[in-house]
């Protein structure tokens, strides 16, 4: 505890055992027990059922699996070579391909959601005041809208019958009948649309608040689009999407729905291989293991971000 | 400058609004389609709306949802409001009340999977020394608590911030004691940020899949988890009516969750 209302001289004060708190006399003693009764319910609560899981989840990820599917406690790291590629039929590259399709999977969907995100952002701020709110709930309900409801709906819309996949098979993109699923383009159209509010909802926030004198001098100076944008939209919608791609790269590489409903078997990201553990596999420790490796790529990617902030508070 | 687009942008942002609603409209399209099975279209009909109110099964899941969905509200509402106020009303040190701060966002910032492994985990551990705790609506209601926490206590701090210090001062200074401010001022005052967190709480618990998914027991099916599994035995129109069901009552609570921020001036994000 410290006192946080320094002008009140210490003379002033009865005895060292008080503060003063936002005009109050109190003892500090009575301030901290009261601090501590609203504080720890809901402490206890994330510590027990959170920061004391997610430890848990370090632990196991060491032991390896019985027979029966039991952990059994004895201290190795063959997940992690597991992991690496080490199984018991020699190395294979299956684990490694499937951190790395994780990856290349979350970063390509921000990038396209943002370059989508822009033209977005750009739209609903050019809109008149009333019409902008209608435009931005029709944002917000997809955002509002159950993941698996969605990706349900993509689902229905390649089906083989729906004109989108008729038209590809009549241009001759695909076999007539077949649907738009599994395909790499299914996950990608589902990831987007899964993930474009995300980004595009903060980076509205950040061009509403725009200064567009400053474009209006890069266009007098005869800009052309890119460096308009380079120099004069990109710094100042920053902490827009520096927020939108935090919020769609660390979802979208722990994603398991959808690459398990429009990617199928073969299209494998870590997060299904995660549910593949906890589920029909029984393999807890690995699924650990696997889950380690996903924190770790989502706190490298949250602190790429912070430096990055740090970095233009410096500047 | 401003208000002139180019047809690109309008385009492009038309674009994206097709990407999100033709699927949703394909969904409502054929929850009135005659035909049971395959897509084609076989004429107009409710019957699958029907048939979905009279299948028990959807209606327990139905009801698994809301329970949830209200049990962990409540529960989280009042621990994220307390967590609020008492994190950001008392003088903690700044080191302590980094580390509170990071907790705060540990939930906003994990993704969902590895939260829900390691409740996994922690249920099994808590059944393996206690007994209790088999898996089913006691366990996704406290997960779903865990991370509704957060997005309460986040909320709140908001509106804590917004009223500022002065009325409470000023309560002290008129001799209020602790109890009185707390029920009479500070509470009153925060209630449109309650509200808020509450609301947003109740909308997180409806819209999560994946730690129900990890957490429910065979008894404790939700709606969202009835679609997925439906999914892999094969789509019946029926599933298309609850589908159209459900985004009928997203798009209902978006509205009323604008209106109340319209109403409040807050921030819901």
């Amino acid at each position: 505890m410290t006192n946080e209302n320094k002008n009140v001289p210490e003379k002033d004060k009865p005895d060292g055992s008080y503060t003063v708190f936002h005009g109050a006399l109190v003892k500090k003693k009575v301030l901290s027990r009261r601090a501590f009764s609203f504080v720890s319910p809901g402490f206890l609560w994330s510590l027990i059922f959170l920061v004391i899981p997610c430890l848990a989840l370090f632990a196991v990820s060491f032991a390896s699996r019985g027979d029966y599917g039991q952990i059994e406690w004895n201290f190795s790291i063959d997940n992690m070579k597991r992991l690496a590629g080490f199984g018991y039929f020699g190395w294979s590259a299956d684990n490694l391909l499937i951190v790395w399709r994780s990856i290349v999977v979350a970063v390509v969907t921000t990038f396209l959601c943002v370059v989508l995100s822009y033209p977005l952002a750009f739209f609903l701020v050019s809109r008149p005041d009333k019409s902008r709110t209608v435009w931005l709930t029709l944002l917000l309900i997809p955002f509002w809208t159950n993941l698996v409801i969605r990706t349900y709906a993509w689902f229905l819309a390649l089906a083989p019958n729906m004109p989108l996949a008729k038209l590809l098979a009549e241009v001759g993109a695909i076999e007539p009948g077949t649907a738009l699923y599994p395909s790499t383009f299914a996950v990608y159209i589902g990831m987007v649309s899964m993930f474009l509010p995300f980004v595009a909802l903060p980076l509205y926030t950040a061009v509403e608040k725009m200064d567009w004198a400053l474009v209006e001098a890069a266009r007098d100076l005869y800009s052309g689009g890119w460096r308009v944008f380079r120099h004069a939209i990109l710094p100042q919608t920053m902490p827009g999407l520096s927020v939108g791609i935090t919020l769609t790269l660390v979802p979208a590489m722990g994603m398991f729905v959808v690459p398990d409903m429009l990617g199928g078997s073969r299209y494998m990201l870590i997060g299904n291989l995660i549910q593949q553990q906890f589920g029909t596999s029984r393999d807890w420790p690995f699924g650990a293991a696997l889950s380690l490796v996903l924190m770790f790529l989502t706190l490298s990617a949250l602190m790429a971000s912070r430096r990055h902030e740090l970095k233009k508070k410096e500047a | 400058m401003r208000r002139g687009n180019s047809t690109g942008i309008t385009m492009t942002s038309v674009g994206v609004f097709i990407l999100f609603y033709i699927p949703l409209l394909c969904v409502a399209m054929f929850s009135f389609n005659a035909n049971k099975f395959g897509l084609t279209w076989g004429g107009f009909t409710f019957d699958w709306y029907a048939k979905m109110f009279h299948n028990e099964v959807i209606m327990k899941a139905a009801w698994n949802t809301l329970l949830l969905a209200v049990v962990s509200t409540l529960l989280s509402t009042v621990l994220g409001t307390m967590l609020a106020i008492g994190m950001y009303r008392f003088p903690w040190k700044k080191k302590t009340m980094g580390k509170l701060d990071m907790l705060l966002h540990l939930p906003v910032v994990t993704p969902d999977i590895i939260f829900a492994v390691a409740l996994v985990i922690a249920f099994s551990a808590i059944r393996h020394f206690t007994g209790l705790f088999e898996l089913g609506m006691p366990s996704m209601i406290v997960g779903h608590v865990t991370f509704q926490i957060s997005f309460v206590a986040l909320v709140v701090r908001g509106r804590l911030e917004m009223i500022g210090h002065d009325v409470e001062e000023a309560a002290y200074d008129l001799y209020a004691d602790h109890k009185r401010v707390l029920f009479k001022i500070l509470l009153p005052l925060l209630k449109p940020g309650i509200m808020a967190g509450a609301m947003l709480a109740f909308t997180l618990s409806l819209d999560d899949f994946v730690i129900s998914f990890f957490t429910a027991g065979p008894k404790s099916t939700t709606l969202p988890l009835f679609i997925y599994s439906a999914l892999k035995r094969g789509v019946t129109p029926e599933i298309h009516a609850l589908s159209t069901i459900i985004m009928i009552l997203t798009i209902v609570l978006v509205l009323a969750m604008q209106k109340f921020t319209a109403k409040n001036g807050g921030e819901m994000h």
